[in-house]
Formats: structure tokens, C-alpha cells, sequence
């Protein structure tokens, strides 16, 4: 049995994170996450945020970003299903700009996924309106910097999708 | 029990520049802080997601340490994100307040109980998730006299008002349109704490 090929390493998205001066992450964790829960805590310029249940990261990212800061919110597939209230009636009404980044759990390029988390995601962000960018590979990790970009620009949350594990 | 205008109306005027994140009845169009405030501009209506009140405040306080926050939540929304309680904990805010107005009942509905109503104690709730000072009140009186306790106690602190219950039976369409919606403190609050 062969070992995969990492693809996607922790320290490309916080990269990207620390480029793009955010300065707190707000985040519930993941199965796949623990690598980048040791590098996130060992960066000093970025306050981490975690939380007991999904739905409130957007309202603490909602109350960080009134008070100034420039908060991103990382979460899996499912927790974004979670925090739906939150999504509508802060992030999108009050026409916050914000990153989320997404753990897609279950997806796959090849086959069908058997996971509904993943089947429904897309269709989910398609509903509010809420654009979306995928990261699968190291290479990918500037898509993070463009939805940066055009969460200022159009007023409005973006969601980039994590479709791979990470890897050390 | 303390009459929800009264307990409004105190906070207000013992604010010293707070920011105050007010839902619910806290926020009532005719009893609420929206009725009595001298400092709308650091009022933060919150009216569209029920239950994130304290969420959003904890993210106000860790923007701004030097300012105190207050944030007036109720019973029934506090019960919807009991998990927010370890989440401030956990930030442990010094500059952050936490009143929460239990009035029992899930009072713009019509006046139904919530889960728990006269059962759940709000002030050992607060000390056992981990707030480092939690109080209860049940009299303006008492409130009065002790509110300057509170606001000298080291933070996150929680405080506990048992509140008259004040059902809302007019339909929504027969109610008075808020004066202050979360949308004034969203163009706002941002201008006035991030220019001060």
C-alpha cells in the first residue's frame, strides 16, 4: 500500500492568511484541521477565536469586523449547514466582507460521493449568493487572496472550499 | 422582579461610554434601550439573528479591550447558543458584560415559557462555565445599589435580572416600528469606535 502524495500543505493557507493581514480566526475545527491548528496557535499575529458551535463564528466575525478588525472564519461543510441563521440574518444583511474558509468533507473529483455534506454544499452556497473557490493543491492557496479581494469589493461574503486533506 | 424599562434605563445611565448590544425585550421599541438611551451611537441593536447577541459582542470586546461592552440578551436567547457562554470564557474578555433578562417567557411570541423557566440557575450556569464574576438580581432596588460592583468586577462578568414579564400580543404589523435598527449601529458604531 502506497502512501498519498501531499498536496496541500497548513503552512500555504496561512501564508496566504498572514498576506492578506487578517487578523483573527474565528474557527471550530475539523477532523482534518489539526496540522493547521499547530501552526495557526505558533503565529503571534493572529488572535485565534475558537468556538463551542459553528453558528457563532459569523456573529463574533460580525462584532470583530464592526470593531475594525478583519476577521476569517474556518469551518467545515457541515458547520456551515449549522450556522444558516447566522449566515442570512449577519454576514450576507449587513453586507459583511468576509473569507470563509470551508472544509469540503467528502469531496471528490472521481466518482460519486457518498457523503451529503459534500452533495449539498455548493447547491447551499449557490442559494444565498455566496460565490465560492476551491483549493486542492499548494498552488491553488492564491485563490485565497482573490476572494479576499472580492469580498471588499462586492460588500459580501465569499466561501473557499479546502478539498484536500492536509498534510505535514 | 425588575421592571424591564427601569433595568434599561439604569444601565444606560451607568454605560461611561459602553457599547451596548441589545436584543429582545432589552431592545423593545416602547420598554427597551431603544426608548430610554442618551447614546444611541453606541447602541448596537440586534434584532436579526436570535440567540448571536453575546457572539457578537464578544467579537466587539476583542476588538476594542480598552472600551467596555455590554450586552443585554435574554433567557430564551441565551438558551438558543448556551455554548457562547464557554466560547467568552474561553476569550475571557475583561471589558465584556453579560446581562442576561430573564423574563421567563418567550415574550414577542405571546408570552410562552421558555425551556426551563424558574428552574435553570443563570448565576451558577455563569460561574460553572467560567466567567470570572456572576451575579443575580431580582429587585431594582438591590440592582441599584449593587450595579457598581458589577461594573468594578473583574471580567467576563454575568449578571443575572429577573424581569417582569411583558408579553407582546399585537400582531407584528400592529407593533411600532423600531427607532434603532441593528442596521443604524452597522453604518454607525464602527465610525464611532474606530475614530475615537
Amino acid at each position: 500500500m502506497t502512501t498519498p502524495e501531499v498536496v496541500l500543505h497548513p503552512a500555504s493557507l496561512v501564508a496566504e492568511i498572514k498576506k492578506n493581514n487578517f487578523t483573527h480566526v474565528v474557527w471550530l475545527p475539523d477532523s482534518e484541521t489539526n496540522f493547521m491548528f499547530q501552526l495557526l496557535t505558533s503565529e503571534e499575529s493572529l488572535h485565534l477565536v475558537p468556538v463551542c458551535r459553528e453558528g457563532e463564528t459569523m456573529a463574533i466575525a460580525a462584532g470583530l469586523w464592526v470593531g475594525g478588525k478583519k476577521p476569517v472564519v474556518l469551518i467545515q461543510n457541515t458547520g456551515i449547514m449549522e450556522s444558516g441563521d447566522s449566515i442570512r440574518g449577519l454576514s450576507l444583511d449587513i453586507n459583511q466582507p468576509l473569507v470563509m474558509l470551508i472544509g469540503y468533507r467528502g469531496w471528490s473529483r472521481h466518482g460519486v460521493t457518498p457523503d451529503s455534506a459534500a452533495r449539498y454544499i455548493e447547491h447551499i452556497l449557490h442559494a444565498w449568493g455566496i460565490n465560492f473557490y476551491l483549493i486542492e493543491t499548494d498552488e491553488d492557496a492564491n485563490l485565497i487572496s482573490i476572494a479576499a479581494e472580492e469580498a471588499e469589493q462586492k460588500k459580501q461574503p465569499v466561501a473557499v472550499l479546502i478539498g484536500t486533506e492536509y498534510g505535514t | 422582579m425588575i421592571d424591564n424599562a427601569d433595568a434599561v434605563r439604569l444601565l444606560d445611565d451607568k454605560r461611561d461610554g459602553a457599547v451596548i448590544v441589545a436584543t429582545m425585550n432589552a431592545n423593545h421599541s416602547q420598554f427597551g434601550l431603544v426608548g430610554v438611551s442618551k447614546n444611541p451611537h453606541l447602541d448596537f441593536p440586534m434584532s436579526n439573528c436570535m440567540g448571536k447577541s453575546s457572539s457578537f459582542a464578544l467579537g466587539v470586546a476583542l476588538s476594542h479591550p480598552e472600551r467596555r461592552v455590554m450586552v443585554l440578551d435574554g433567557d430564551g436567547s441565551l438558551l438558543m447558543n448556551l455554548g457562547t457562554m464557554v466560547t467568552i470564557s474561553e476569550q475571557a474578555p475583561d471589558n465584556l458584560i453579560h446581562f442576561v433578562f430573564d423574563n421567563g417567557i418567550y415574550a414577542i411570541t405571546g408570552g410562552q415559557p421558555v425551556p426551563g423557566a424558574e428552574r435553570v440557575n443563570w448565576k451558577n450556569a455563569a460561574a460553572a462555565a467560567g466567567y470570572a464574576s456572576s451575579f443575580s438580581f431580582d429587585n431594582l432596588e438591590d440592582l441599584t445599589v449593587g450595579i457598581d460592583e458589577v461594573l468594578a468586577s473583574e471580567g467576563p462578568v454575568f449578571v443575572h435580572l429577573a424581569i417582569t414579564p411583558e408579553p407582546e400580543n399585537r400582531h407584528p404589523h400592529h407593533r411600532p416600528k423600531p427607532r434603532r435598527t441593528m442596521f443604524d449601529g452597522v453604518r454607525e458604531l464602527p465610525k464611532t469606535l474606530n475614530q475615537a
